[in-house]
């Protein structure tokens, strides 16, 4: 099986996982910057297809993060996602995108049995969830996304950018501390889910914030 | 494999810089679909297009407005020849979604990709023949080489815009000649509306309510009508075909609480009437004054706002009075929709412009003389 998998809720990133390839792992870009979402995600995912060879017709499924993430950046991978979707006429899955930073937490060395991810919300808050470990498993979330300020989250280890920019506050785990979602995770994450049976989301984007519209109030006085 | 049609192109197009998901399909200048879907009805409440909320609703309305469009114009992605896009001027969170699923459309299909200026797209749709196969708009008098006329003008006015521009040729020479400095006409509308207690979009609510008002019992400013902003035409002010419209909204506020502090009623028709005698009598005279100034003899009116009856009236009266042939599209292709970028798009096809690539950034502030980035 071949995915797809696209994230914008940070970085730009784009990857091609396949359950065929070592590592499964056949082509990947993520940008360095927040902000610039609209000009390198669809020459990076032109480019990821060009290099491996392959086209839409050889994608079995599509899979994106469905944040929790800055909007604008957000909804741009989003619809990235669910136009090659309908293209292509392939399936389209969503995954929350701190499960990318907690499958690398998983595979890495310091793994505490339960954590937190944490990416940077703005407004001085953060993104975060709550996960749990157990050997040979794939990471379950226990509790989340939520959006709040650092300084509440429950005293447990916490890994990605969000930890980082509050290690004053938080138990940062040092080497993610600059951790951002990335699609490469993500997309070997919902091969694994899909491989074991596992329902994923669809492609809904978790906000987690109203518009900040306001209903107008009274008339100011002009006098 | 199929040479590119350079004669009719198959261009579909797509705008999202403000309220409207649009997805327009054309072959040439004629018309195969106009589908919208907008998030108006989400606004009013707010009394103005929320850009968030907007963005939020395009994401949602792109996949079943394409496919919508596809159906209802009988064509497949594959016979598609280009896809434009508007990239600017707009909401900078709004654009960014159909520039996105653009690109990702060009992606999917291999198609060339073309990103779009939206104020010279609302002068492209006039090239449009409308459904039936009526009369194009330009056909009696259009130059062979970009199918307008010469000397064209666009006076466009909506909640986003007001502009007048100059067409020299709809790819490659286009020139502002005056815009609003502060509001959009139709934003005008809208804050006045509310003071009034009338409700949003406020351009039909007023409109509605002023026939039955006296336009004359108010005497409301015209902004930046002085002679130090006018000049002469040999010595044009700083803004001798601009507009301002917030002024005239402190006055209307003023007006009211005038009346409500000497404890009478406020006569909200009368007051509707002579703000929108102001604003018409202003965007109007200043149109045609920059017209008769630069040897412009046709004119193109577009946006929203043009669906104001009183704008139709004193823009037609001014215009004949002054010589200029009047051109006023259907309304649906007068709002914002996804068939006046096509129509721009297929104008570029046509002039043999390359596309843009899928590397470019939406620029929430194109400037006109940026017809395609
Ligand atoms: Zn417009």
């Amino acid at each position: 099986m071949l995915i797809l998998a696209i994230d914008t809720s940070a970085v730009a990133s784009a990857a091609l996982v396949s359950d065929d390839t070592l590592e499964s792992l056949v082509g990947s870009f993520s940008t360095e910057d927040t902000r610039s979402h609209a000009e390198v995600l669809a020459p990076g995912i032109e480019a990821l297809l060009a290099e491996a060879g392959l086209t839409g017709a050889d994608v079995d499924a599509v899979v994106t993060g469905v944040g929790p993430g800055p909007f604008t950046g957000l909804r741009s991978g989003i619809v990235t996602a669910r136009t090659l979707s309908f293209v292509w006429g392939k399936p389209l899955y969503g995954l929350m995108s701190l499960d990318a930073i907690a499958l690398e937490v998983a595979e890495s060395t310091d793994a505490a049995p339960e954590f937190i991810v944490a990416t940077d919300a703005r407004r001085k808050e953060v993104y975060w969830a709550r996960y749990a470990l157990s050997d040979g498993q794939l990471p379950r979330l226990l509790d989340g996304p939520h959006v709040g300020f650092a300084a509440d989250l429950p005293e447990l280890p916490v890994y990605g950018a969000g930890a980082g920019l509050y290690s004053d506050v938080v138990k940062a785990v040092p080497g993610f501390s600059s951790r951002q979602p990335e699609a490469l995770s993500l997309g070997q994450f919902a091969l694994a889910r899909l491989a074991a049976g596992e329902r994923l989301l669809d492609s809904t984007p978790l906000y987690l914030r109203e518009s900040d519209a306001q209903v107008p109030g009274p008339r100011k006085r002009a006098l | 494999m199929n040479s590119p049609q350079h004669d009719r192109p198959l261009v579909l197009g797509i705008e999202s810089s403000c309220d409207e998901t649009g997805v327009g399909i054309v072959r040439g200048t004629q018309l195969l679909t106009n589908t919208v879907s907008s998030s108006m009805d989400e606004h009013v409440r707010f009394g103005g297009v929320i850009p968030e909320i907007a963005s939020r609703a395009h994401l949602d309305a792109f996949v079943p407005t394409l496919r919508e469009a596809l159906a209802e114009a009988g064509v497949t992605l594959e016979d598609i020849d280009a896809i434009a896009v508007t990239s600017g001027p707009g909401l900078a969170g709004a654009l960014m979604v159909g520039v996105c699923a653009a690109k990702a459309l060009a992606v999917a299909t291999g198609k060339p990709l073309y990103a779009i200026n939206h104020l010279v797209a609302h002068v492209g749709v006039g090239l449009l023949q409308t459904d039936g196969g009526g009369p194009q708009a330009f056909a009696a008098n259009a130059l062979p080489a970009n199918a307008l006329p010469e000397n064209l003008g666009a006076l466009l006015v909506s909640g986003g815009h007001t502009e007048i521009l100059r067409i020299r040729n709809i790819t490659a020479d286009v020139e502002l000649l005056g815009s609003t400095i502060d509001d959009a006409a139709g934003e005008a509308y809208d804050k006045v509306a509310r003071l009034l207690g009338l409700g949003y979009p406020g351009g039909p609510a007023i409109d509605k309510l002023a026939r039955t008002g006296n336009a004359k019992a108010i005497r409301f400013p015209r902004g930046l009508s002085q002679p130090k902003y006018m000049g002469t035409a040999d010595q044009p002010g700083p803004h001798r075909y601009d507009w301002s419209f917030s002024g005239l909204k402190t006055a209307v506020a003023r007006c009211v609480e005038q009346f409500e502090a000497r404890g009478e009623t406020v006569p909200v028709a009368d007051i509707a009437a002579a703000f929108q005698e102001a604003v018409v009598d202003i965007i109007t005279s200043k149109a045609v004054l920059a017209c008769r100034e630069n040897g412009i003899t046709e004119l193109l009116l577009g946006g929203g706002v043009a669906a104001n009856s009183r704008l139709r009236q004193l823009t037609e009266q001014r215009c004949n009075a002054a010589g200029i042939r009047l051109t006023v599209p259907p309304l649906a292709l007068c709002t914002d929709n996804g068939a006046m970028v096509a129509a721009l798009g297929a104008q570029l096809v046509m002039a043999g412009i390359a596309p843009s690539g899928i590397g470019f950034a939406p620029d929430s502030s194109m400037p006109v003389t940026t017809v395609s980035a």
